[in-house]
């Protein structure tokens, strides 16, 4: 059997320069530049406030070659459904809008312009990009944080207390046309995901799981590691669903036991066995609710 | 032609001549009569925009901050809390530059809940780089969105206009309806010279260090400056196609007054009727209507007010702490005018919520003007039960 490169299946070209601003091992960067390889130079970006902001560069300068409008924090997807609108009535409708947000500015503070567009079905593709927490401004706790984890405003000894928003869900409730998960580590399958987005009209809406060193707590050199763990043991299954109802996995999720996932982040440091035996039931009764939908 | 139309609808049809691209918008009361005259033109096909229907104000303003940005004409109505909710998209629109049009029908604010007239929801957004221009009349409002659009375009500033609720909003005036062969050769399709375009592409909004950020303020301040002097411009030119003008601030039988009031809104038709009735009666008496509050017509305002003695400004609008809101201004901008040339400036608040001001009203703050030994240290109000 031939050997086949993953570099062989990445478009070549190149629109996120290597000196964005991010931290080393961040996952932003590298969901962006993936995502920008598959849509290409007719696309439009709206960045609300979010760690994005800081990476795509301060005036004057971008590290971007499509355009850029970096918007307040709860109007990505008004700001984006007024593009599509102007494009459109100008006759351009090849060209690609995107939203991109933070857990923040979608989980929260964004998603009642995130459900207001996706009820308009607008033309547009929102991703989010979540590291589960506001690590632009240090690491404070958002809806996207998960039960039991350490912030800067959930301290050791009063953590996270409530469970990490289903966002999937919630879109798909939206009877969108296309909703998908994904992760920078497994770049095929986003890359084909951002192809069927591309390719369908609508509220498309994509979640990228992003790990973040300094607000995780791990070294800048388990990024992609830190992602295969999450798929591998169902915290953050990669899906699609196509109007809202056809469910489906895109990979295999063989059900990796979460300890090593959890153990590898100083953010769950001061988790007992007891707690990791709770998410670990959390994540199976979810992987139950999931494998109900997809039939 | 001729109409007899609503305020609310002179915007509608306003924002149809002026062939705008992209609308946005959230009903509120009393704004709602625009934007279903509007969604009814779109869905005819008489206007060819695209109506984006949102599920809030902040989001009506973010979608225009979009398309304009984009490079297309756009506008929303809103009115009251409505307007407040869009707060931190004012800012964007008016620090990005970005030539939106909006309609405000001036509604009190809550609690209290009230939907009767009140200037503090537009006032309270003064510093949010929008140009401010209050109407009198239905064919004002009407003219003041056509015109507002070729301000706003020609130095890429946003243009609030601002009606009173139901005085003008809901109510029925004659108004005359210039041809569309008009108003386009008056008001070009938009050609932005800076977009987001994917054959040029920038970024837009980006964080700005210390460095930069006072110059991006100056640019502004000197915009928001030539937005006083373009609006007289087009304003003339507004005049030599249809006969009527307006500029930043009127004068009414100001002639040889040594009492002027000074008003904004429909206060002012009522204030003329009073001020015909005492001229008639030989009083010398006049009006400072003020159309245009931001950017504030400092110099028009000192020029008006030279030769009256004393200036009674009418305040629908409170400062809480301070007092009527026109009357700050215009003591502000009269502060270094020599004290012999300088007019003894009486503020008065009322009106606030819909209370309704008479001609009565009106008489009784002129003969209390000038039967005053002096101006009170506060500005006084009007009518307020004990």
């Amino acid at each position: 059997m031939s050997q086949v490169m993953i570099r062989d299946q990445v478009p070549q070209r190149e629109l996120l320069d290597s000196g964005h601003l991010a931290c080393p091992g961040c996952g932003a960067p590298l969901a962006m530049r993936l995502v920008l390889k598959e849509l290409g130079e007719k696309t439009v970006v709206v960045l609300p406030a979010c760690c994005w902001s800081i990476i795509a560069g301060p005036f004057p300068q971008s590290s971007l070659h499509v355009p850029l409008y970096h918007t307040a924090f709860g109007s990505a997807a008004a700001v984006a459904s007024g593009i599509r609108a102007a494009l459109d009535i100008r006759g351009d409708t090849e060209t690609t809008v995107i939203a991109w947000a933070g857990d923040g500015g979608t989980f929260d503070i964004g998603l009642q312009a995130l459900s207001g567009a996706a009820e308009r079905n607008e033309n547009i593709l929102y991703v989010c990009y979540d590291n589960e927490a506001y690590m632009n401004t240090g690491i404070q706790r958002s809806s996207a944080t998960p039960w039991g984890a350490w912030t800067t405003t959930t301290p050791a000894t009063q953590p996270q207390g409530s469970r990490k928003k289903d966002i999937l869900a919630i879109m798909a409730a939206h009877r969108i046309p296309y909703a998908a998960t994904a992760s920078p580590s497994y770049p095929t399958d986003l890359l084909a995901k951002v192809r069927r987005a591309r390719e369908t009209r609508g509220t498309r809406f994509l979640h990228i799981l992003s790990p973040c060193p300094p607000g995780w707590k791990h070294g800048d050199d388990l990024t992609i590691e830190l992602g295969r763990m999450a798929v591998r043991s169902r915290v953050f299954p990669l899906m699609e669903v196509v109007n809202g109802v056809d469910w489906s996995f895109t990979v295999d999720h063989p059900g990796d036991p979460i300890g090593p996932y959890i153990r590898a982040q100083g953010r769950f440091r001061h988790l007992d066995d007891d707690a990791i035996g709770r998410i670990q039931e959390d994540i199976d009764a979810r992987w139950d609710f999931l494998c109900r939908q997809v039939r | 032609m001729r109409k007899v139309i609503v305020g609310n609808h002179a915007i509608s049809l306003g924002v149809k001549l002026a062939r705008c691209e992209v609308i946005s918008a959230y009903p509120i009361t009393p704004q709602t009569q625009v934007v279903e005259m509007l969604s009814e033109m779109c869905a005819s096909g008489d206007l060819d925009a695209r109506f984006i229907k949102v599920e809030s104000e902040h989001s009506a303003m973010a979608a225009c901050v979009g398309a304009s940005a984009a490079g297309v004409r756009a506008f929303t109505a809103t009115s009251s809390h409505g307007l407040l909710y869009m707060h931190e998209m004012l800012h964007w629109a008016g620090g990005g530059r970005l030539p939106i049009v909006m309609a405000n029908v001036n509604r009190a604010l809550g609690p209290g809940w009230n939907i009767w007239v009140d200037q503090n929801d537009s006032l309270s957004q003064r510093d949010t780089g929008w140009v401010q221009l209050y109407c009198e009349t239905n064919q004002e409002v009407l003219d003041t969105t056509i015109q507002a659009f070729r301000l706003a375009e020609t130095v890429d500033v946003p243009v609030m206009i601002n009606l009173d609720a139901f005085y003008l909003s809901h109510t029925s005036e004659p108004v005359d309806i210039p041809e569309q062969a008009l108003v386009d050769g008056f008001l070009p399709r938009r050609e932005a010279h800076l977009k987001l375009d994917t054959a040029a592409p920038h970024a837009f909004g980006a964080l700005v260090r210390p460095d930069d950020y006072m110059e991006m303020r100056w640019d502004q301040q000197a915009a928001m400056a030539r937005a006083g002097e373009v609006l007289l411009e087009l304003d003339a030119e507004w005049e030599r196609l249809t006969g009527r003008s307006y500029g930043a601030v009127e004068l009414y039988q100001a002639d040889e007054a040594d009492l002027l009031l000074v008003t904004s809104g429909t206060i002012t038709s009522t204030a003329r009727d009073v001020i015909d009735h005492r001229r008639a009666a030989g009083e010398r008496i006049g009006l400072v209507k003020v159309r245009m509050f931001r950017p504030f017509p400092t110099e028009s305002v000192r020029a008006a007010v030279r030769g009256a003695r004393r200036v009674a400004v009418l305040d629908r609008n409170i400062s809480p702490g301070h007092g009527g809101i026109f009357a700050e201004e215009i003591r502000s901008a009269l502060y270094d005018v020599p004290l012999d040339d300088r007019p003894e400036l009486f503020g008065y608040v009322l009106g606030l919520g819909g209370r309704d001001v008479t001609p009565s009203v009106i008489d009784g703050i002129i003969d209390q003007t000038r039967a005053a030994s002096a101006p009170a240290r506060e500005d006084l109000w009007v009518g307020v039960k004990p």
